[in-house]
This record gives C-alpha cells, structure tokens and sequence, in this order.
C-alpha cells in the first residue's frame, strides 16, 4: 500500500528522501538515550522515553508529495511513526482521515469566527484511540509479543480488543468495573479477556504497571506507551492537510493523560522543522472535566505540579487523576499563551447537545467537556473572532448514552392526523 | 516494625535482583531511606534533593502516599511499599 518513488522523478536521491530514521528512545527529562525496545521509563531518573527520530536532510516538497501518494490512513504518515524502513505494515483496521468540519453555525452560537471540528469519532472502534492501537500493536508484532494489553477509560479498552483481534494476537483489557455498559459491550464482543477491576482508573493503571513487568505482553500504554503516543501525532498531521497545509491559529482538545495534546503539538512542530508546513505553533487550549481535572487546577494555580485527585465525573474516558503527561501538557499550554479550562457536568451535557444540535455530531462526554470548554473560552473573549480554531471530538456519543437520557422529550401521539395535530397546532394565520 | 518495600523490575539490578527488600521503619521515608542505605545508587535515582522525583509514585497498601502524608506516612508491621513509575496510562 505504500507508493516507493519511481526512479528520475526527483532531482533528489532516494537516499535524501528516505533518511527520516527512527533512532532510538530518549528520556524526555534527562535526555539518556535507550535501545528501540519495550522501554517506557528511563532507569536514571523514571522520566518518560519518546522515540526520537532523525529529521535530518529531508526534502519538504518530496515528502508532501510522498504523503499525498500515500495510503487514506495514518500509514500516509509512515515516515513520522516508529518503524524502521521497509518495515511500515499494512493494518485491516486502518484509522484515521476522518472529517474535519466547518462548523459555521457553532461559530456563530458563540460569537467565533471560524471553527472547525475534527470528528475522530469517525474510527474504526468511534474513537482516537484507534490511532494510538494502531501503532502500538503493530510495533507489538514486530517486536515479537503475541499478547496485548492495556489500562483503559473504555475507548482505549475498544480499540486494543478490536485490533488485536484483527491483528490475531491475544489481548486482556483491564478497566474500572463501574465503566459505562456500552464500552465493556463494545469490548468483549471482539472475543479479549475483559478485566473490571474494582477501583478507579488510577488503580487499574498501577495494577498494569506492576503486571508489565511480570508478564511478557505488550500493555500499549505501558511498556510500549512511547510508541503508542506517537500515533496521536495523526491528529496533527491531517488537521494540517485538511487544512490545505496550514495552521488553525487555536487548539482545543481534551486533556486525560495529556499525552495526545502534547503529542497534537508535538506533530505540528516537527512539520514545522521541517518545513511541511509555515507558521508558528498555535495556541494551545485544554479541556478537562471539574471533577476531574488535575491539570486545569495546576494551570489555575500557577504549579507545575499536577496534584493527584480521585475523579468524580461523567466523563470517564477523561478521568486520569494522575496523568502522566500533565507536566507537560501545561507547558505546552503556557508556551503558547493557551489555557487548560475545565468544565462541569451541567456544562459538559449542554456541550454535547450544542454540538449535536449545530453540526449533526453527537460526542460521548469527553467531547462535550472540550465543547464546553470551547464555550466558556468563548464566553470569557479569551477567543478572537479573527481567529480558525479546531476543536478535537475524540469519541461517539453512543457510548456514553446516560449523559443524554432525559436530556429531551418525546411526543407520543395515536396514528391519526387529529392526534399529530392536537400535538404540533398549526401556526395560526393573521 | 517489618515493611516490604517492592522494587520495580527496571531497578532490581541495584538490589542484587532482589523484587523486595525487608526493612524497618515508621514513615515511607524512614523505609525508603534503609533501603537506599542496604543498596548503593536507588537513592540518586528515586529521589532528588530528599523528595519523590516527579516521575516516581510510591504507595502504601496500594494507596498512593500523595493521598496521605508524602514521605511522612506512617506505615505499619506488615506494610506493602510499592516503586513504581509515574508513566503509564492514558
């Protein structure tokens, strides 16, 4: 699937074309440098390990070129996730190129100028985890593991049953047993071992940690956590060339580890290096829900340290207490002049409705706290109406179906005209 | 009063692959304190400057001690200390 360049249509090598390496994994704190394995943390210092790559060379126009030749997938961006050459796998399940939105009339409900919605409930399992999952279990294979597994809110726990099971590895997903009923139906239909652990997800996490290091399996986010993050570069890379490669001037997404919104603004830099793109790194916005939201606290307060918390809020998928990559997800947001807004959950239900009611896309509760949050950005004129902002919806409505029961009113009628008619009176006429 | 302290995997080498070492101690940081002093090289990577480094959690009774008291949490005869990294997840 993926196009190799015919000889003579460059005035470049191949060499030149080809040299984005994948090098190795360095820690994001202390910079130590390790082997491409099944490592997450560095052995020095316990930061986080992020697959470093090679961008040395590379020729801008070739590569938009090779992009564009590419598959209708994230494997488009083949060159920018962790496989070495020759070695960029095909995938069943392959995600990504979902729709990215004008959302005119949500604009114009809230005083914006423009706003675009990237619908990444438009994947495989109606989530972005499905991009994540989709590296993640490839690099699995590759590196010889026959069993995935992963700690999960719900999305996550859909996208590694389904794609193990496409990919025809054995898989155990653990989540909190109190999880929405759609996510463990939408998990255990694809055949994994589904594990409710009776606590929340940080204690679901903790478990996991101590398990990596007894089984030999691949817990995507865990031991392969740095090769799994790197599929949320995707995000990126599309809004870009959805956007006929340029910037929004404004970002806005969820914020639960933080790991895809550093990993949104992770993306763009690295286009930006290399000149696949001109401008500078928009203004980063995060979105967390009230009653669970360690990173928006710690951005009000002026820390750099995110305070663990015990969630408590209807937007599970979003409920880390402990996100590992909140550091630096409000780095990101300070750098760029952002903000890292939270919501509550009267606030995240009017999101989901306003969303549905403006653009057709009916969101779980994890949109309707970036919707929200987009709201209340807009309602504080924190938001130029000069400027494009893209709002991230990262999974289906139908998965979270509690947050919107009761929320509206059906009218009941006989089947008869005078019974549609006592119920909808025609307008009178003067 | 006897506390397990549990090692993660990545650092049992500093402790002669021991998984967990028996020490004595009435805090989290009287524990974690024996246990650097019977294995050269855990305190440097564990701690900076006498705290948690930012990316390491520590647990009592699979409770995280930030919950309680930090490094001031008492434990008890018989306590579970749990190292693990901070992360995972998400």
């Amino acid at each position: 699937m993926w196009e190799e360049i015919p000889p003579g249509t460059s005035a470049h090598s191949q060499a030149e074309v080809f040299s984005l390496a994948v090098e190795s994994l360095n820690c994001k704190e202390c910079g130590a440098s390790y082997e491409l394995g099944a490592a997450f943390f560095c052995e020095s210092c316990f930061g986080p390990l992020e697959v470093r790559y090679d961008h040395s060379g590379l020729d801008a126009v070739e590569l938009k070129r090779k992009i564009q030749a590419g598959s209708r997938g994230i494997w488009r961006y083949a060159d920018f996730l962790p496989f070495a050459e020759g070695e960029r796998p095909g995938d069943p399940l392959e995600p990504g190129m979902t729709p990215l939105v004008k959302a005119d009339r949500l604009a114009e409900r809230l005083g914006l100028g423009e706003v675009w919605v990237k619908n990444d409930a438009a994947n495989p399992t109606h989530s972005f985890k499905d991009r994540v999952v989709a590296v993640a279990v490839a690099k699995a294979k590759e590196l010889g593991f026959e069993t995935v597994a992963c700690a999960s809110t719900g999305n996550l726990a859909n996208a590694v049953a389904a794609h193990a099971a496409a990919a025809g590895l054995d898989s155990y997903v653990f989540v909190p047993s109190d999880l929405e009923e759609q996510k463990l139906l939408a998990t255990g239909v694809y055949g994994t071992k589904l594990v409710g652990i009776r606590g929340n997800y940080d204690d679901v996490n903790r478990l996991c940690t101590e398990l990596a290091a007894e089984r030999p399996w691949a817990f995507v986010n865990v031991n392969l956590r740095a090769y799994y993050a790197e599929g949320s570069k995707t995000l990126a890379y599309e809004t870009i060339e959805q956007l006929g490669w340029t910037l929004p001037d404004r970002i806005v997404g969820p914020i639960a580890s933080g790991s895809m919104f550093t990993k949104l603004g992770r993306g763009i830099s690295e286009w930006l290096e290399i000149g696949l793109v001109e401008g500078e790194l928009p203004i980063f916005c995060g979105a967390q829900a009230e009653g669970c939201s360690p990173v928006a606290t710690a951005f009000a307060d002026g820390s750099d340290v995110c305070k663990p918390q015990k969630p408590d809020t209807i937007a599970k998928s979003l409920a880390i207490g402990d996100p590992a990559d909140g550091p630096y997800a409000l780095d990101l947001a300070r750098s760029t002049a952002g903000a890292i807004e939270s919501v509550d959950d009267d606030e995240i239900r009017a999101g989901i409705r306003l969303l549905a009611e403006t653009t057709g896309i009916f969101t779980e509760t994890a949109g309707g706290v970036t919707v929200g949050v987009l709201a209340k950005l807009a309602e504080q004129g924190a938001i130029d109406p000069g400027e494009r902002v893209v709002v991230y919806i990262t999974g289906e409505g139908l998965k979270t179906l509690d947050a919107v029961r009761d929320s509206f009113q059906m009218h009941e009628i006989d089947p008869t005209l005078e019974s549609f008619e006592r119920e909808f009176a025609p307008a009178q006429v003067a | 009063m006897s506390i397990t302290v549990k090692i993660p995997a990545q650092l049992r080498a500093a402790t002669g692959g021991e998984g967990e070492v028996e020490v004595e101690g009435g805090t989290v940081g009287e524990a974690l304190d024996a246990v650097f002093d019977q294995h050269d090289g855990l305190r440097e990577r564990i701690t900076s400057d006498g705290d948690l480094r930012r990316f390491v959690n520590v647990y009592v009774e699979g409770e995280d001690i930030r919950f309680q008291d930090g490094l001031e949490t008492a434990v008890n005869d018989g306590d579970e200390v749990t190292i693990l990294p901070a992360v995972a997840g998400g």
